[in-house]
């Protein structure tokens, strides 16, 4: 909540507002991205039915992401007794409107407030995890998990590992996250820190690139796996990203890689809300060299990650960009270029490229430039495939 | 146990020669009871009685703290037989021209946010007295440490309205380099360290800094003594980083005021569902601090409590103060917030009504004869041009340089940096259309 804890509702509202700078009106590829027409999302019943993860022949409804959150803590919070959802501002709904309505329906006991203390949420959590709960956590802003930080690397990440033989684990906790860039969030709005979590073995580290995506993922984070898991979730997409989502229950494996769009020249591998400028600058790639093709992959788990998905991927592209919004330094991409480098190098014809945000912070008015856009990830497509 | 016999054993043979700066131990010669002694000398807990009766302390038992006033809502000084504040007219009306100022700004950017000409802003309304009355304890050498809502402590220390409107625009005479989100304001002299958006974060800051200026001043005893003033609300003190600091501040005897505004809401979360002590003033006792409890309505009872405060922090080589101001946040968190999802409108409109510390000091004004409704139209008029003037010149002003995407990051730009830089400058110039560089001071040359 903090700060500014800002409830920024209006942080997850489209279009995005660029109070750091804006593209031209002769741009052509750094515009708004088109969530009403993007590949990425489902928007008739039919194409999602036509999707093997999803159940065949489930009704269907169009949601956007917070009330693809919504449903799945819905699903959840009816499937299983055990499931508590809590967190700052829960109980209202949330700033994001995530927990909208789960109090009313499943009473004070298992849907609540906490004080305003990220160590304490988390530390909770573990708590009532190790006694057979299934608590779905929210940190309000990714970029205020950091009191929380000792509570999940130092607790929940190591706790089978030091419990060991006694067993006890905190299979069922979920620390849920907003998180990522969204034109005005400046340095404490904007933060995404999946590889600091992916550096810690013991936790799984979930982003969605979409609401049928996140709700399949974030029920198989509660029910699935016995691992704690962190979820982050791209706040710009709240309300931006609508699609067709299963009424019912679902899952989506955990550490399961999806090939989004298949191609033949050169592979993209990215996660969350980049996919969706990915998927624009693959558009512009594809028009201007007639011929091309090229594939997309959305990792889903940071870690532990399909490697095998994206190695042979590579192996019959022979070329790759890896594409996320947070630092290049020492980013998910270092991990995938140097797995890629280690397993693919006799079928590579040009280095594993990055495109990532610069080394530095989200200065509010600097985001445009700081952050990857369609620009940069066309011409790392371009410079890749002419290598 | 032998353990801690030992340590404390090596440390009583080491010569103490940081006396002056340090409290008096809290063991005495030796740990064990002596015979027949009615009360404890456990380490922990050196004065405590042997009782054979059994009784838990009830929190619900203990009176609530009382609440400091000097002046009721009526603008009265509550207690006639008291001699009046020691303040002048002048100050006084200093005082009310910060407040109104702040209120007037507040106004204007709040509906300029709703417009969409800046990103996102946050009012202080209700709680002007607290940050006013307060800051105007200080000297201008003490050092502040805010958390957000706290323009009122800017502007009583000097910020202008161009430096309020150049951080709000995040425009090139901003301090801050045009990085932080509006509201981040900061000051070099008189210090005021720039906001940080995470909560509570400041409070243990302040106490290190408190120590820092108690060292500095011991060590230059030509100089008057400092304090850090530290600003929060009931809600940042739940993280743990208000029990480090107030604990650590009283064992390091920091000369530190900690002020907390205590509104009512953090966001959405009412009191009730925050914490379930006696506000957040039981705690300072709890920490063995010096406490109070005052109106935060009330810019006398701030002003006087803050100045008292202050001589404490200073006295005896140093100590924390914990002031805990009442006030009620009237209105919403911020632009991004609509607090009637979870209060009534009703309930706020009869705060907004039944107390405000502009309205209140207002009612004193006029009790005293010097100000007037003629003068107070004139001042809000000339307020909101003045305001509306700088709003206008900071809007049309450049962003800073490109360049400060980059600097400050470290104190001297990596190697790393200066190729991202060039990739960066590589990237604007190959795709000219797809980026504006124009409001940017020195456009795309910045990057050079």
């Amino acid at each position: 909540m903090v700060s500014l804890r800002t409830p920024l509702r209006s942080l997850a509202q489209a279009p995005r507002r660029f109070y750091s700078g804006a593209p031209t009106p002769a741009a052509k590829l750094n515009l708004p991205i088109d969530y009403k027409t993007t590949p990425i999302l489902h928007h008739t019943s039919s194409s999602l039915s036509n999707t093997s993860e999803y159940p065949a022949g489930a009704t269907s409804k169009r949601l956007n992401l917070y009330q693809a959150i919504n449903s799945a803590l819905r699903t959840a919070l009816s499937k299983s007794d055990r499931t508590i959802v809590f967190g700052e501002d829960v109980g209202f709904g949330g700033v994001f409107r995530c927990s909208m309505d789960l109090q009313t329906e499943f009473g004070s006991d298992r849907v609540f407030n906490t004080p305003l203390t990220e160590q304490g949420i988390a530390g909770f959590a573990i708590g009532a995890a190790a006694e057979g709960m299934k608590p779905i956590a929210e940190i309000q802003f990714a970029d205020y998990v950091f009191p929380a930080f000792d509570q999940i690397v130092n607790e929940a990440a190591k706790f089978r590992y030091r419990e060991g033989a006694t067993g006890i684990n905190v299979g069922g906790l979920v620390i849920r996250m907003p998180c990522g860039a969204v034109g005005h969030g400046a340095l404490y709005h904007s933060q995404s820190p999946e590889s600091l979590f992916a550096h810690i073995p013991g936790l799984r580290v979930v982003m969605p690139r979409s609401p049928a995506q996140a709700k399949g993922l974030l029920l198989s984070s509660i029910f699935e796996h016995n691992d704690p898991v962190v979820f982050m979730e791209p706040k710009i997409l709240y309300r931006a990203a609508v699609e067709y989502v299963p009424n019912e229950y679902y899952t989506i494996p955990l550490s399961k890689a999806e090939v989004i769009k298949p191609g033949e020249d050169l592979t993209i591998i990215s996660y969350g809300q980049p996919l969706y400028m990915c998927s624009s600058a693959i558009s512009a790639i594809e028009k201007t060299m007639p011929g091309v093709s090229v594939e997309l992959i959305d990792l889903r788990t940071i870690y532990p990650w399909d490697r095998q998905t994206v190695i042979n991927s590579v192996k019959k592209t022979g070329r790759a960009v890896v594409v996320h919004e947070s630092m290049i330094n020492y980013g998910v991409g270092a991990e995938v270029a140097s797995t890629i480098q280690d397993s693919a190098f006799l079928r590579l014809e040009a280095p594993v490229k990055r495109v990532a945000g610069w080394s530095t912070h989200t200065g509010l008015s600097y985001e445009q430039f700081i952050l990857p856009d369609v620009a940069r990830t066309y011409d790392a497509i371009k410079q890749t495939l002419e290598y | 146990m032998s353990l801690k016999l030992l340590t404390r054993n090596g440390l009583r043979s080491q010569p103490i020669n940081t006396a002056r700066i340090v409290p008096a131990r809290r063991w005495s010669s030796s740990i064990s009871q002596r015979p027949g002694s009615d009360s404890v000398r456990f380490p922990g807990a050196v004065n405590s009685k042997f009782t054979s009766e059994m009784a838990f302390l009830k929190a619900s038992d203990l009176p609530a703290i009382p609440t400091y006033r000097v002046m009721d809502s009526d603008g009265y000084q509550v207690d006639k037989t008291r001699p009046a504040p020691n303040v002048t007219n002048e100050e006084v009306l200093t005082w009310y021209k910060n407040m109104l100022s702040v209120s007037v700004m507040d106004v204007v950017m709040f509906e300029a946010q709703r417009q969409g000409r800046l990103s996102f802003y946050m009012v202080s309304a209700g709680e002007e007295g607290i940050t006013v009355g307060s800051a105007a304890a200080l000297t201008p050498d003490d050092v502040v440490f805010a958390q957000y809502r706290e323009a009122g402590v800017f502007q009583q220390r000097g910020f202008t309205l161009k430096n309020f409107m150049s951080q709000l625009f995040a425009n090139c005479n901003d301090t801050g380099r045009g990085r932080n989100m509006p509201v981040h304001y900061g000051q070099n002299y008189p210090r005021m360290h720039t906001i940080s958006s995470p909560l509570a974060t400041q409070i243990p800051q302040a106490a290190g800094a408190a120590y820092a200026l108690k060292l500095q001043d011991l060590q230059n005893p030509n100089r008057d003594p400092r304090i850090v003033a530290c600003y929060f609300g009931e809600g940042a003190a739940s993280e743990g980083d208000f029990h480090a600091a107030l604990n650590i501040a009283a064992t390091r005897s920091c000369p530190v005021v900690f002020i907390c505004r205590n509104n009512g809401y953090a966001i959405s979360t009412p009191t009730l569902e925050q914490y379930r002590g006696d506000g957040i003033a039981s705690r300072g006792v709890g920490y063995g601090i010096d406490t109070i409890r005052v109106d935060g309505n009330d810019v006398f009872a701030v002003n006087e409590a803050m100045k008292e405060a202050r001589r404490l922090a200073l006295s005896d080589g140093g100590r924390p103060v914990l002031i805990e101001a009442m006030s009620y946040r009237v209105s919403h968190h911020s632009t991004s917030d609509d607090s009637f999802a979870y209060r009534a409108r009703v309930e706020v409109e009869d705060w907004k009504r039944r107390d405000n510390p502009i309205i209140r000091l207002r009612k004193w004004l006029e009790n005293q004869g010097i100000w007037s409704e003629d003068q107070e139209k004139e001042t809000r008029d000339a307020m909101r041009k003045a305001v509306l003037k700088e709003f206008g010149e900071a809007e049309n002003e450049k962003k800073p340089s490109l360049r400060d995407a980059f600097t400050d990051v470290y104190e001297e730009i990596t190697e790393e940096q200066r190729e991202q830089m060039a990739e960066l400058k590589r990237i604007l110039e190959t795709y000219p259309d797809e980026y504006d560089v124009r409001p940017y001071k020195d456009g795309i040359n910045g990057l050079d």
